[in-house]
């Protein structure tokens, strides 16, 4: 019985799983991943260079929390204040951008606030908290989040007021945020990405897109090798090389779900000096 | 019922393929899981035991915060194994952090309570019976763990399969210490709550399946082999 349980034991053991290879790791956003944007890009990365790349998918201010605290190799996020503020600390950087896409406002095809003929989000976030939603809220310090806030804050309205009410922040990742949108009916706002490669859609629909307040960039930092010298500074950079440069920008604009290209490189705009 | 149905197909289907990329993730569970009890299983189980033959004064709270710690949250355990293991923590050079050993570490502070306080318990009864007649032989306590252990051990396999079925189970602890990595740290139930956010719930649920046919495969193993030995040893 025991011979027979260390044969299972060595079986497992010896996987290879546990095989030491070339790699780094990346600190990146669930929209990137979810959306399959990686599971496109990294095979190419590493037929080209030979590094495997380890994606760790959480919110934008999860990501970068993990960076400063030096368990990933570099971060690939789409917050630009937080990342300005994440190279301002000094834990890493510089900030290149990579791409961008868009977000957008869905809902239910009943559409309670009759926002579906607009244009402006302003005027539709309005319309939403005087309908009292119901809205969604991501609530998890993400990219998206941090968005949404931007966009309540622009269009003059104070979503606090409504919490536990209309407006329900679930703290949770987009795909969450999505399947409780679905089931409640409720608004939400979304990345493109994640809302193309999103399934449980039931009757939620695309209501406001195109405003250009609903510009997503993304933008890719090493982290500071200096804070913590583990960092695999030549690997790591290697993809920042790779990602900004023509190669990287093509495999990015390759990418589609049903014929829609969901992110569009745009490293080669400078970073205005702010 | 259409969603339940085509979950049931899709699992099927995900057995009968035998995806390589499923396969991967299935191995890793099962890796990682064993891993885990068999680490959990020195510890716990020789704590138990110590804990069943000897008597001394605190005891009764360290018996107390045992049984607590079987309800130790798995997202609060993988917290402080991330805090632990983060470079930026004190365990920080193993460099650890997003590797299957992260997730092994985590199991296995996860469920080792909850061997000790299972064995303990078991034992502890054993432990009634036997205590004259050991004392009688000359044997102290030292001596009286691995007879006690040994003479448990079909009790105490069901005891491991309990702390098999948590760790194969849980999902919160090497969701952090993981990372939930494709190809890497991915595992059974770290792929079923990604494809939930994904809005796939059949295929969510197909992994749910295929992770419960495992856990029902490694109890009849367990049953089979405890019946087999009961008849040699009888």
């Amino acid at each position: 019985m025991f011979r027979c349980l260390t044969l299972v034991m060595f079986a497992l053991l010896s996987l290879p799983a546990f095989a030491q290879e070339r790699s780094i790791t990346i600190a990146s956003t669930t929209s990137t991943e979810q959306s399959g944007l990686f599971g496109h890009l990294l095979p190419i990365f590493a037929r080209e260079t030979g590094i495997a790349v380890r994606v760790v998918a959480l919110g934008t201010g999860q990501a970068l929390n993990v960076g400063r605290r030096g368990d990933a190799d570099l971060v690939f996020v789409h917050d630009r204040a937080a990342e300005e503020r994440f190279v301002a600390d000094g834990a890493g950087g510089p900030r290149l951008h990579v791409m961008f896409n868009d977000f957008v406002l869905v809902g239910p095809a009943a559409d309670p606030a009759g926002i579906a003929s607009m244009r402006d989000t302003n005027e539709a976030l309005r319309r939403i908290a005087a309908a009292r939603g119901p809205f969604v809220s991501r609530g998890d310090r993400s990219g998206t989040h941090a968005a949404e806030l931007r966009l309540w804050q622009l269009a003059g309205v104070d979503p606090v007021a409504g919490r536990g009410a209309w407006y329900r922040e679930v703290g949770q990742g987009m795909g969450p945020a999505l399947n409780t949108a679905a089931a409640q009916g409720a608004y939400v706002l979304a990345d493109r990405g994640t809302w193309l490669a999103f399934r449980n859609r039931q009757d939620l629909r695309i209501l406001l897109e195109g405003d250009a307040r609903l510009f997503n960039q993304y933008g890719v930092m090493l982290v500071n090798p200096r804070r913590h010298p583990h960092v695999k500074v030549a690997d790591a950079q290697r993809f920042i090389d790779w990602i900004v440069a023509p190669a990287g920008q093509a495999a990015i604009a390759a990418y589609g779900i049903g014929g829609e290209q969901l992110f569009f490189p745009n490293a080669t705009v400078p970073e205005p000096v702010s | 019922m259409n969603d339940v149905n085509a979950a049931f197909a899709a699992a099927a289907g995900l057995i009968v393929d035998a995806d390589p990329a499923v396969l991967g993730i299935v191995m890793l569970s099962l890796q990682v899981s064993v891993c885990a009890v068999a680490i959990a299983a020195v510890i716990g189980l020789s704590l138990g035991a110590l804990l069943a033959v000897t008597r001394f004064p605190g005891r009764g709270a360290v018996v107390v915060a045992l049984n607590a710690l079987m309800g130790l949250p798995p997202v609060v355990c993988g917290l402080l194994v991330y805090l632990l293991l983060s470079r930026s923590g004190p365990l920080g050079q193993w460099g650890l952090l997003f590797t299957p050993s992260a997730m092994i570490f985590a199991q296995a502070v996860l469920i080792a309570p909850i061997l000790a306080a299972l064995t303990r318990q078991v034992l502890e009864s054993y432990w009634e019976e036997y205590a004259e007649q050991l004392r009688s032989f000359g044997a102290g306590p030292c001596r009286a763990v691995p007879t006690l252990l040994w003479d448990g051990r079909f009790a105490l396999l069901t005891v491991l399969l309990a702390g098999f079925g948590r760790a194969s189970a849980e999902v919160g602890a090497v969701m952090i210490v993981g990372g939930n990595i494709e190809g890497y740290t991915r595992v059974m139930t770290t792929a079923i709550a990604l494809e939930t956010s994904k809005g796939d719930l059949p295929l969510a649920l197909a992994l749910g399946i295929v992770l419960m046919a495992i856990v029902l495969g490694v109890n009849a193993a367990a049953h089979a082999l405890r019946g087999n030995a009961t008849r040699w040893a009888g």
